[in-house]
């Protein structure tokens, strides 16, 4: 019974320079599911995070080897618009960062630079109650972004992220920089969300992963410190009957 | 080494588990002694010694429930600790069977046992011996010997048999040794059943250190269902 795939790293190696920073990831991302990443710090989770959407193009010295597929073709190949992958592959980081413009402006942005012809209003009321933001906000969109809560920040930036319609959503500890009661309104969220997106969200907090993933790939320091994957599964898989000792130790505060 | 008090705090389940466990043995055997000996005194002191088991159980279970919430429990820290709410339910029914046994010695008043007790405690030796050595393997982990306990339920079973058919023997010799007959007949029931119980601590063992559930109970349902 194997599922339909969003998209998937094959043979992907990550250096920065001379640093081996990923090593030989085969990861599985299926469609309209949550997939975690979790696992100790330096282990090349955001890396790995990043690399399904080339941001690392962005970083000096970063060089990508292997594969992302993703539609049938290589994200890296030469013919690939990365400014085309990054619309189809959304992202959102750890800290909200909302432009310092009104909340309406903020979903209608990315809209508007690629060109879109329909109804604005209508696009960013959906994008807003997509992200279980509207009712908060829909009496205000003319205020400033940065005047939101922080939660409500994440939501916003998750918003933006969507108004766009990409196919995948990357999240790097969406959360991470959140009270426990806004954690639980993006985690949420997030699980709405997977009815029409699918979601890869690396974090620190493994009760997250637990709680909110359908698939856990579980990342963990390799030779000459090199980020390898240990074990991916279903998260009730992993978090209940890891194969992998090494799985196990993280996961029960062994190490990490 | 991360996470010490958490291990610290298992640790201390596992010790309690293996005090409830020699309890219910310690209350087995005294039982069937008293019962051999129509010592009603002795029967009294099991009625209030599974007061203390109860209250054990309950203990241990409010820690569990306090792991649970704080710790998150994962992977085999959580098998672990599922498991523990099973085997805890297990020997505080153990421990009834136990009282069981004291409550048919007291019912019996004064009445002579209708033949000296052999089979009954060599019974109660083996279910007690069972359920010490299912506790061990419990408390080490060892898949093998909590595989290889449940086989000896044969035993404790034949000895049931055998004490079974014995008394229908006096009872059709004399029907009107049937009520003397049958409290002895329910004292075996009773660690019949117990023995069976210990086979369920020997699957949780094995669960919570392979993750596999095995059913090891060694008698099938055609053995139980009545012949054609």
């Amino acid at each position: 019974m194997e599922q339909p795939l969003a998209i998937e790293a094959r043979n992907l190696n990550i250096y920065y320079g001379d640093f081996h920073a990923v090593r030989d990831v085969n990861l599985p991302v299926y469609k309209n599911k949550i997939t975690a990443i979790i696992g100790p710090s330096g282990c090349g989770k955001s890396t790995v995070l990043r690399s399904f959407n080339r941001m690392n193009d962005l970083v000096p010295g970063a060089r990508v080897e292997g594969e992302v597929r993703y539609r049938g073709k290589n994200i890296y190949d030469p013919d690939v618009d990365p400014v085309e992958v990054r619309r189809r592959i959304g992202m959102v980081f750890q800290k909200p960062n909302p432009f310092p413009k009104s909340i309406y402006e903020n979903v209608a942005w990315g809209a508007r630079i690629n060109g879109y012809q329909g109804d604005m209003d209508e696009l960013v009321e959906t994008s807003l109650r997509a992200a279980a933001l509207w009712d908060e906000v829909k009496d205000k969109l003319g205020q400033s972004g940065l005047s939101l809560s922080g939660g409500q920040q994440q939501r916003l930036c998750i918003a933006r992220a969507i108004a766009v319609r990409p196919d995948i959503i990357l999240m790097d500890e969406p959360a991470s920089a959140l009270d426990p009661i806004a954690t639980l309104k993006i985690e949420d969220l997030m699980r709405d969300l997977a009815e029409q997106y699918t979601i890869i969200v690396v974090t620190h907090n493994m009760q997250q992963a637990a709680r909110v993933s359908h698939y856990t790939a579980f990342f963990n320091l390799g030779p000459q410190r090199a980020g390898m994957l240990e074990e991916f599964g279903p998260t009730e898989k992993i978090f209940t009957m890891p194969e992998k000792k090494a799985t196990e130790d993280y996961i029960t505060g062994r190490f990490g | 080494m991360l996470r010490k008090s958490f291990d610290q705090d298992l640790q201390r389940v596992r010790d309690d588990v293996l005090t409830l466990g020699s309890m219910v043995e310690d209350a087995t055997l005294k039982a069937v002694a008293a019962l051999k000996a129509r010592d009603l005194k002795a029967a009294r002191e099991i009625l209030l010694a599974d007061k203390e088991i109860n209250a054990l159980r309950f203990s241990i279970e409010s820690q569990l429930m306090i792991l649970i919430a704080t710790q998150q429990p994962m992977a085999h820290d959580l098998r672990f600790l599922a498991s523990v709410f099973e085997i805890i339910s297990e020997l505080e029914r153990m421990g009834d069977y136990a009282k069981g046994i004291a409550i048919i010695n007291l019912r019996m008043g004064d009445e002579p046992l209708l033949k000296p007790l052999i089979d009954l405690p060599r019974m109660a030796e083996k279910c007690a011996d069972m359920l010490h050595r299912a506790l061990t393997a419990f408390m080490e982990e060892d898949v093998t010997t909590a595989r290889a306990i449940p086989q000896e339920d044969d035993e404790v079973d034949a000895l049931y048999e055998q004490i079974y058919r014995e008394l229908m023997t006096f009872i059709i010799a004399d029907p009107k040794v049937i009520q003397r007959a049958n409290w002895l007949l329910w004292a075996a029931h009773n660690l019949e059943r117990l023995a069976d119980r210990v086979t369920n601590i020997c699957e949780r063992t094995v669960f919570i250190a392979t993750g596999e559930i095995e059913e090891m109970d060694t008698k099938s349902d055609e053995d139980l269902l009545p012949p054609e």
